[in-house]
């Protein structure tokens, strides 16, 4: 095929996903548009202050989180990046031979160090 | 001009029946949740509206149409409102790539088309992952900008969950790669042709039966059904990180969620168990003499798998209690993903030893 077929045959698979996206959006937003049109509106300061088991609201909701949430976050940014390599080499895993499978065994293993060295420093543990 | 009138018209009309029949699928999924518990726990259910309560989701959906639609004080309202629909879209366009049925073309116009799946993309596994992961935004963002202490802690831990689980997910489906050689959900289903043997939770040269597992386990903690329902919990945090939605926002995250059951539903068929391929060589109805019906038979048996996974979500959510958050963690962490890793090891290991042709 030429660079042009390539191009309109690349863009007649994914036309119709951008469409779907499209559609999907405007559902959202159409549905939400009508049911703000024909939904009543009777706001009062009780009702729209945030739920705390009937007792008054106190402090600001935006409070500090403990830092755990955030270490986790960060060791899934790194693991997943990983993963992410795997799957090209999957993809092409019959065609690399030998060399794809040892040199992915070593990938692996450099994974495994940084997993091992996570649970050893403590960080998967939640408490 | 005329031939791309008429693939957009093609398109136009697939998407509006995967989208129709998700939206049902949806509707009578929260009725079919509420009897199969019920029935579990020798009640009736719903049965008010309509025979056997069969018209209930219809009356819930219009009851939270017409309901007001509180922003809290003090919410973030842009955020407030654009949350459910970033939980909603992702949820639903994820069913762009999966097939539905066999990889047929039929011919009109002179122009070809695939019926059952809207597009056969060829990195159709990565396509759903990047968007499913774009879900978890809806989640935090809308429990962020609620103003709601409840809100916060029910976006923080579904978080901190979704992600957690994401990594399992992806770990679990490199072992269906190295076997299929594809990332296209079409190519995966059809290299699974053959009978239940050649299914991948079966297929030789290793079975994925723990990657299966995990991704099981995986999808109901992703998709923040019991016992990994910490983000919701009722009993803690009234209900997570929808406390503060009502109306028809709350019915997004609602939605969503119940289209994301369906869409990891459709996925472990199409990776593990075969698609749309029957347990049998060819279909029944091939056999008999009308191959030209053979894919009724065939979406039949997605469809079956389907919702046989989708009754395991309800079971498990009539069966388990809930995890505490520290468990939670720790066996994602510590047990799914070890495993997970193991059988990427073994699997490649074995797909060399034996390799295809």
């Amino acid at each position: 095929m030429s660079g042009s077929d390539l191009l309109l045959d690349y863009l007649s698979r994914y036309f119709p996903i951008l469409l779907f996206i499209g559609i999907a959006l405007a559902f959202g937003v159409v549905t939400l548009l009508l049911s703000y049109l024909v939904q009543p509106k009777f706001p009062e300061s009780e009702k729209l202050s945030p739920y705390e088991c009937g007792s008054e609201p106190f402090s600001d909701a935006r409070m500090p989180f403990p830092v755990r949430y955030y270490i986790f976050a960060m060791l899934f940014v790194i693991f997943d990046i990983e993963i992410i390599f795997l799957y090209p080499w999957a993809v092409v895993f019959d065609k690399i031979g030998l060399i794809g499978l040892v040199e992915m065994l070593v990938f692996i293993g450099l994974f495994v160090v940084a997993y091992v060295y996570a649970w050893r420093k403590g960080a998967l543990e939640w408490d | 001009m005329f031939e791309l009138g008429v693939k957009v018209a093609f398109s136009l009309a697939q998407i509006g029946v995967v989208f129709g029949i998700v939206l049902l699928t949806v509707m009578f999924l929260t009725l079919a949740e509420r009897k199969v518990i019920a029935w579990m726990q020798d009640r009736m259910g719903p049965m008010e509206v309509g025979p056997y309560g069969i018209l209930q989701p219809i009356a819930d959906g219009l009851k939270l149409f017409f309901k007001e639609d509180i922003v809290p004080a003090g919410a973030n309202r842009f955020l407030f409102s654009l949350a459910p629909i970033l939980a909603l879209v992702p949820a639903l366009i994820g069913f762009a790539v999966i097939p539905f049925g066999p990889n047929l073309t039929v011919e009109l116009f002179g122009i070809q088309f695939k019926p059952f799946v809207i597009s056969d993309v060829n990195i159709g596994i990565l396509y759903i992952l990047a968007f499913t992961s774009i879900g978890a935004y809806g989640i935090i963002l809308g429990g962020w900008a609620s103003n709601s202490k409840y809100s916060l802690l029910g976006g923080l831990r579904a978080a901190a969950q979704v992600i957690s689980y994401e990594l399992n997910v992806g770990l679990a489906i490199v072992g269906v790669l190295l076997l299929a050689g594809s990332l296209s959900l079409v190519k995966i289903t059809e290299a699974q042709a053959g009978g239940f043997w050649h299914w991948y939770i079966f297929a030789f040269p290793f079975p994925q039966i723990f990657a299966f597992v995990v991704y099981v386990i995986s999808a109901v903690a992703e998709t923040n059904r019991v016992p990994f329902d910490l983000p919701e919990a009722e009993s803690e945090l009234v209900a997570g990180f929808f406390t503060e939605y009502s109306g028809m926002r709350f019915a997004f995250f609602f939605i969503a969620e119940y289209a994301n059951m369906i869409l990891v539903s459709c996925i472990a068929a199409a990776l593990f168990l075969g698609g749309w391929n029957a347990p049998y060589p060819g279909t029944l109805i091939g056999h008999l003499g009308f191959p030209h019906f053979a894919w009724i038979e065939q979406v039949v048996w997605f469809a079956a798998k389907v919702y046989c996974f989708l009754f395991l979500f309800f079971w498990l959510r009539a069966t388990l209690p809930r995890l505490r958050y520290d468990q939670l963690m720790r066996f994602g962490w510590k047990v799914m993903l070890p495993i997970a890793l193991g059988n990427i090891l073994v699997t490649s290991i074995a797909a060399y030893l034996f390799p295809k042709s």
